[in-house]
């Protein structure tokens, strides 16, 4: 299952965002608050919070596609994020749930939380266009 | 909520203090994720605001192409919307993000710097309405759109 984690990008990797472990064969984020993760002083930057979430949600939809064996090209549409705690000086994890990945479009939802799993820092929701790598 | 990006010394002031663009970009370059990614001031004006950032190796989302990753333009549109609020109120007052959208319009070109172009539409006393571009070069040709809102914390706009 390691194939998941090598395709974490460069972007990740420099701010320490890893995979943590699996649920249900999905790649739980982690990432350890560090300067290059702050925003305001002792807050998570929402942006930083937004790229972990979107990491997770294209791990979790690449996840889907191994599974099902198919070879796609991910191109991400749009994502909405909704914030509603703020992020402290504490590791933050998030997790991706692919909610519909049809043959072209997928939707993928991904929600970010600290200390409490019940109580999410932050909501995604992301549609990412699907197609083949092998031409059309 | 997310704490919107801004400079440390910014948040020393009391809310309602004068807001310099220019100088509180300049310092938010030095700290914090905002630093890391290599934010810079562009331009600004009533209500607008533009940040720069320069492509760069570790920002990259895909490796083998060389596109940005999507989650730098997502920080480089929060933090120019941001302050974009406060360039069209004229004071600093604390807020939080609310939500952002973020539309992909296509990949950042590798090896360009992407402006972000943030502006503040409409104001309330707690709540901002924010929209914006991100762009490689030419501003017709934008590689993002993104509409949001922010929520004072301490203090209100108006």
């Amino acid at each position: 299952m390691s194939t998941i984690g090598s395709t974490l990008p460069p972007y990740a990797t420099a701010l320490g965002i890893h995979i943590d472990r699996e649920e249900d064969g999905m790649p739980v984020l982690a990432v350890d608050f560090t300067d290059r993760m702050m925003g305001r002083p002792g807050f998570l930057h929402g942006g930083a919070m937004s790229g972990l979430m979107e990491m997770a949600a294209v791990a979790a939809l690449r996840a889907e596609m191994e599974r099902r064996g198919e070879n796609m090209r991910l191109k991400p549409v749009n994502v909405q994020v909704e914030f509603m705690r703020g992020g402290t000086q504490q590791v933050t994890y998030a997790l991706g749930n692919v909610t519909r990945a049809g043959r072209r479009v997928a939707l993928v939802n991904a929600e970010a939380w600290q200390d409490d799993r019940k109580k999410p820092i932050a909501l995604a929701q992301m549609k990412i266009l699907l197609s083949p790598v092998d031409g059309e | 909520m997310s704490e919107a990006s801004a400079p440390k010394s910014l948040h020393d002031l009391p809310p309602g203090s004068v807001f310099d663009p220019a100088r509180a970009a300049k310092l938010m370059t030095r700290h914090g994720h905002g630093g890391w990614l290599g934010l810079t001031y562009h331009a600004h004006g009533t209500g607008w605001m533009e940040l720069a950032l320069p492509w760069r190796e570790e920002l990259v989302g895909v490796a083998e192409t060389g596109v940005l990753a999507s989650g730098p333009i997502i920080s480089l549109m929060d933090n120019a919307t941001s302050m974009s609020v406060w360039a069209l109120c004229g004071k600093f007052v604390p807020h939080a993000t609310l939500d952002l959208r973020v539309d992909y319009m296509r990949a950042a070109v590798p090896g360009r710097t992407v402006i972000g172009r943030g502006e503040c539409y409409k104001l309330t006393r707690t709540i901002s309405f924010i929209r914006g571009i991100a762009h490689d070069g030419d501003p017709e040709d934008p590689v993002a759109h993104v509409t949001g809102t922010f929520m004072a914390t301490h203090g209100t706009y108006l």
